[in-house]
């Protein structure tokens, strides 16, 4: 595609919709793998801390 | 001691060994990915040419291809990793199974989703329920239920085995998927890339495709090896290992 400026870069042609469409869907999915991948960890590790946290707890109780 | 010990890969089959070496990798695989996929949007947009037949429409190729080659080699490489984990009962195995289901589940969607982008200008229609689009959407199945029945038992061995089961009884759907554009008459187009004969497209057409599939296997790597690190943290926090890694005392 040779450069004409944004405006028909954008129109794609006539096809906009389905090119950005397919795109924008494809950004959003990918994007928010990684954000949930980046929650989990956190989850993961704050309730693994919670976790043992208790875990020692009882066991100060215990002694 | 004067024996000598020879290095053994087999030492990452232990996830206390792969979880280190994963969270090293990572952000390599992950740097590749930016890298690859930057510059195959670069060629798809801006150097291939406009298609004579499609116009501009045909430059969903770039991610339609490349989503569902990954598709259906993320269920092989599953189906591999479960069918080790049944066989030889190793826990890394199947934790890599289960880290691998939800990325390959969102590349199927991505699929189906640019592929019915792509249907309506050039077929006239969103969806058909012809051979290629339906394997093609119960690979999306498989995926989710095979995370849906890892989800379900509680005990993670079993778990693990149900899963593998699914997974490996699945696999069957990946030739029908490949070849069904041969085997039954479709709409859709046979494939754009063959070993036996001459790619049917442009040069730059082919090149910002592989390097897009390039950007989608490292990122899929990346994604799977950030995801496992996840899984082996919940599953093996019974150990002295994850406790010290997460930072909590005895």
């Amino acid at each position: 595609m040779n450069w004409h400026g944004w405006s028909e870069f954008l129109a794609m042609g006539g096809y906009a919709l389905y090119v950005w469409g397919s795109y924008a869907v494809t950004l959003v999915v990918l994007i928010g793998e990684i954000v949930a991948l980046a929650m989990r960890r956190r989850g993961v590790i704050e309730r693994l801390a919670k976790f043992y946290a208790a875990r020692r707890r009882n066991h100060e109780t215990e002694a | 001691m004067s024996k000598s010990r020879r290095f053994s890969w087999f030492v990452f089959s232990s996830p206390q060994s792969f979880y280190p070496l994963a969270g090293t990798l990572q952000p390599w695989f992950a740097a590749l990915a930016f890298l690859l996929c930057a510059a195959g949007l670069y060629i798809s947009f801006f150097v291939a040419p406009t298609d004579a037949q499609q116009g501009e429409s045909y430059r969903i190729i770039f991610i339609h291809v490349p989503a569902a080659w990954m598709s259906m080699f993320l269920y092989l490489v599953m189906g591999f990793w479960s069918g080790v984990g049944l066989v030889l009962n190793t826990r890394l195995s199947s934790m890599l199974a289960t880290a691998l289901a939800p990325t390959g589940a969102l590349f199927t969607f991505i699929a189906l989703w640019t592929g019915a982008l792509w249907g309506k200008p050039t077929w006239g229609t969103w969806w058909v329920w012809d051979a290629r689009l339906t394997s093609e959407l119960i690979l999306l199945f498989l995926y989710i239920g095979f995370m849906a029945l890892q989800a379900a038992i509680d005990d993670p061995r079993r778990a693990d085995k149900a899963g593998a089961v699914l997974a490996l009884v699945g696999v069957i759907n990946i030739p029908i998927i490949y070849f069904s554009v041969q085997w039954w008459s479709t709409l859709h187009q046979g494939a754009s890339v063959s070993m036996k004969s001459a790619p049917s497209m442009a040069t730059t057409m082919l090149l910002g495709m592989l390097i897009m599939a390039l950007g989608f296997w490292m990122y899929s790597i990346a994604a799977v090896l950030a995801r496992v690190r996840c899984v082996i943290l919940e599953r093996e926090r019974h150990t002295e290992w994850v406790m010290e890694e997460v930072g909590g005392q005895a």
